[in-house]
């Protein structure tokens, strides 16, 4: 038992000698209460999951068991046909989510690393709001501005139209960059001054010590921050709808594949799903999307805690 | 939470009519004697839904105590609606087709059609593209891509772009069943994989104003004067027509189709009240008013 422990057990008998004994009982109440109400709300939030994964599962399933699976992932999407190809779907997701993070990741950790590392206080504080100013955007006016705005200039890239991959990916970038930006400050935030000095007295430059000490000592959290960017990402719906043109078609192979229309899983669920009776075979097909962004998010969160866990490994279990 | 948007055309449009004396209407259609407010949920199709929310709006001077909500959406999403029994009557651009009955049937719902206007569907581009007349095989040929760019029909040379509603709206279903498949039943012919599909009319005027390689259709009541229209013949050997009023009416334009009001069983009550005021005189001439061609004439 150290100091510290022993002051504070000396005081908590004295606070409850001096107080009449109603008041311990009120006391125990209220603890057993307010310990009862968090535990609920903890539990809850795991049982919710569980209910929408066996939501998913028991709306979903049919699909994967009544559509053979060649024309399952086969080419085309149109479902007042019948058709129901969900690969060109899956590959619009991936076409748009990968290039959001490839534009996203760099800037994001730059960005962290600039404001961690090397801005003056006072930019840091006029800096950090305005990106929490760029994270309280909806959505819907990313896609709006999207629209409007970055599609034409899209276009003039050389684009049939301007409503493509690129023009998702761009807005998708834009709106997973605070996420990155924050978490991955907040990471290299935890990283101890120790560290920094050490290397410093040394002799290494600052970039050096960025490079070589902060960055590695921060990869877990540099790479939770990633993750959360690309669960933004891959999820986000409503502007993705309004820019990418909505096109179910695999483009071909290629270094212009940004620049084709694609239709993303979100998207298609979200135009779909208000037409559908419930219980048809289109409705469960939705559904059956859902179960497939479902995996693949979980892979991703999966993947990420992998990585992190491989890093506190080989640093000998301190974060 | 995101929700299938409808940005424009079917920026959920909601004409609420309030009861002066009763406190609040009841939300079902009941038509039970004595109740003195009623509301109507109609909902469906966004070609119909500027005049539908005319018809609920001019319809507040003649039964102030009928409260009307209109909502777009598409065709396809009032059906749907109708038969999950959250409206009482869809709008649709196209007919009700038989697995939408037979699933209206499976909920003990009898659905009943009544055309209430004729819309034309105009083919749009862009004012910089030279083509301003095509027939409706070629019009085939380039919504399933065996005809790619407009050199093949009198334009530049340049890849054409396709848009397209998105596959629940009854004007998508109209076009793949008259344009796509030529009218033809056994034609299984479908568009395009690489066709724009745009949630809304406003998302197909606007890419076609700004791409000059575009091609798009929309009732001619959604088109703009940023849009070209073009004059289309059912085949080399017709005219090409202009799409208007007068020759949507006259059968001589080829695009022009019946809009419907669909409800669940024979209509009573209020319902029937209001399905008979839109097809009576005050009714239709709400619909020439706003560019569409009422019953009757055609």
């Amino acid at each position: 038992m150290n100091l510290t422990q022993f002051a504070k057990e000396r005081y908590a008998e004295a606070a409850v000698r001096a107080r009449p004994a109603g008041n311990r009982i009120r006391q125990r109440w209220t603890e057993f209460l307010v310990e009862g109400m968090i535990q609920l709300s903890g539990v809850s939030t795991i049982v919710i999951v569980a209910l929408i994964f066996l939501f998913l599962l028991r709306e979903g399933l049919p699909t994967f068991l009544d559509i053979p699976l060649r024309q399952l992932f086969g080419g085309r999407w149109y479902p007042i046909e019948g058709l129901y190809g969900l690969w060109p779907l899956i590959v619009g997701s991936l076409i748009v989510t990968v290039g959001a993070v490839v534009i996203a990741v760099p800037r994001g950790l730059t960005t962290a690393i600039y404001l961690g590392e090397i801005a003056p206080p006072w930019q840091r504080e006029i800096l950090k709001p305005l990106i929490e100013v760029l994270a309280g955007i909806p959505s819907i006016v990313l896609g709006f501005l999207g629209w409007v705005a970055l599609a034409p200039i899209v276009q003039s890239l050389g684009a049939p139209t301007g409503l493509t991959a690129l023009t998702g990916s761009l807005i998708l970038a834009y709106m997973a960059l605070p996420t990155i930006i924050s978490i991955s400050e907040d990471a290299l935030y935890a990283v101890p001054k120790e560290y920094r000095d050490g290397a410093l007295a040394i002799g290494a430059t600052q970039w050096q010590t960025i490079w070589r000490v902060v960055l590695p000592a921060a990869r877990s959290g540099l790479a939770m921050a990633i993750m959360l960017g690309i669960g933004r990402a891959i999820g986000e719906t409503m502007a993705v709808m309004m820019v990418t043109g909505n096109a179910a078609f695999v483009p071909e192979l290629g270094l212009d594949m940004p620049l084709s229309p694609v239709r993303t899983m979100t998207a298609t669920i979200a135009a779909e799903m208000g037409e559908v009776a419930q219980g048809s075979q289109h409705y469960s097909v939705l559904f059956g999307i859902g179960i497939v962004l479902f995996v693949i998010t979980f892979a991703i969160n999966m993947l990420a805690g992998r990585l992190v866990g491989v890093t506190v490994r080989r640093k000998g279990g301190s974060v | 939470m995101q929700r299938r948007s409808r940005w424009a055309g079917g920026l959920l449009a909601l004409v609420l009519v309030w009861a002066a004396l009763s406190g609040c209407a009841s939300s079902a259609a009941g038509d039970e004697p004595g109740t003195t407010a009623r509301a109507i949920q109609n909902k469906g199709s966004d070609t119909l839904v500027n005049v539908a929310l005319a018809w609920a709006e001019a319809y507040r001077e003649v039964a102030p105590d009928v409260a009307i909500a209109v909502t777009g959406g598409g065709s396809g999403t009032g059906i749907a609606s109708l038969i999950n029994g959250t409206v009482d009557i869809a709008n649709a651009s196209r007919d009700i087709n038989p697995d939408e009955i037979a699933a209206a049937r499976a909920s003990g719902i009898e659905p009943v059609e009544f055309a209430v206007a004729i819309d034309a569907l105009a083919v749009i581009v862009h004012h910089d593209n030279p083509v301003d007349r095509l027939t409706l095989p070629q019009l085939a040929d380039i919504y399933t891509r065996r005809i790619t760019n407009w050199k093949d029909v009198g334009g530049h040379d340049a890849p054409i772009v396709l848009v397209s509603r998105e596959s629940n709206s009854g004007t998508h279903v109209y076009f793949l069943e008259e344009v796509v498949r030529l009218g033809d039943p056994d034609n299984r012919d479908i568009f395009a994989a690489q066709t724009l599909m745009m949630p809304s009319s406003v998302g197909i005027t606007s890419e076609v104003s700004r791409n000059v390689n575009a091609i798009g259709y929309d009732g001619l009541g959604y088109v703009t004067e940023e849009e070209k229209i073009l004059a289309i013949a059912r085949d080399d050997a017709s005219p090409y027509v202009l799409p208007s009023i007068e020759t949507a009416a006259d059968g001589s334009y080829p695009l022009a189709r019946f809009l419907y009001m669909i409800t669940a069983g024979e209509p009573q009550g209020v319902i029937a009240d209001y399905i008979d005021w839109i097809l009576g005189p005050e009714g239709q001439a709400i619909v020439a008013d706003l560019g569409f061609v009422p019953i009757g004439e055609g």
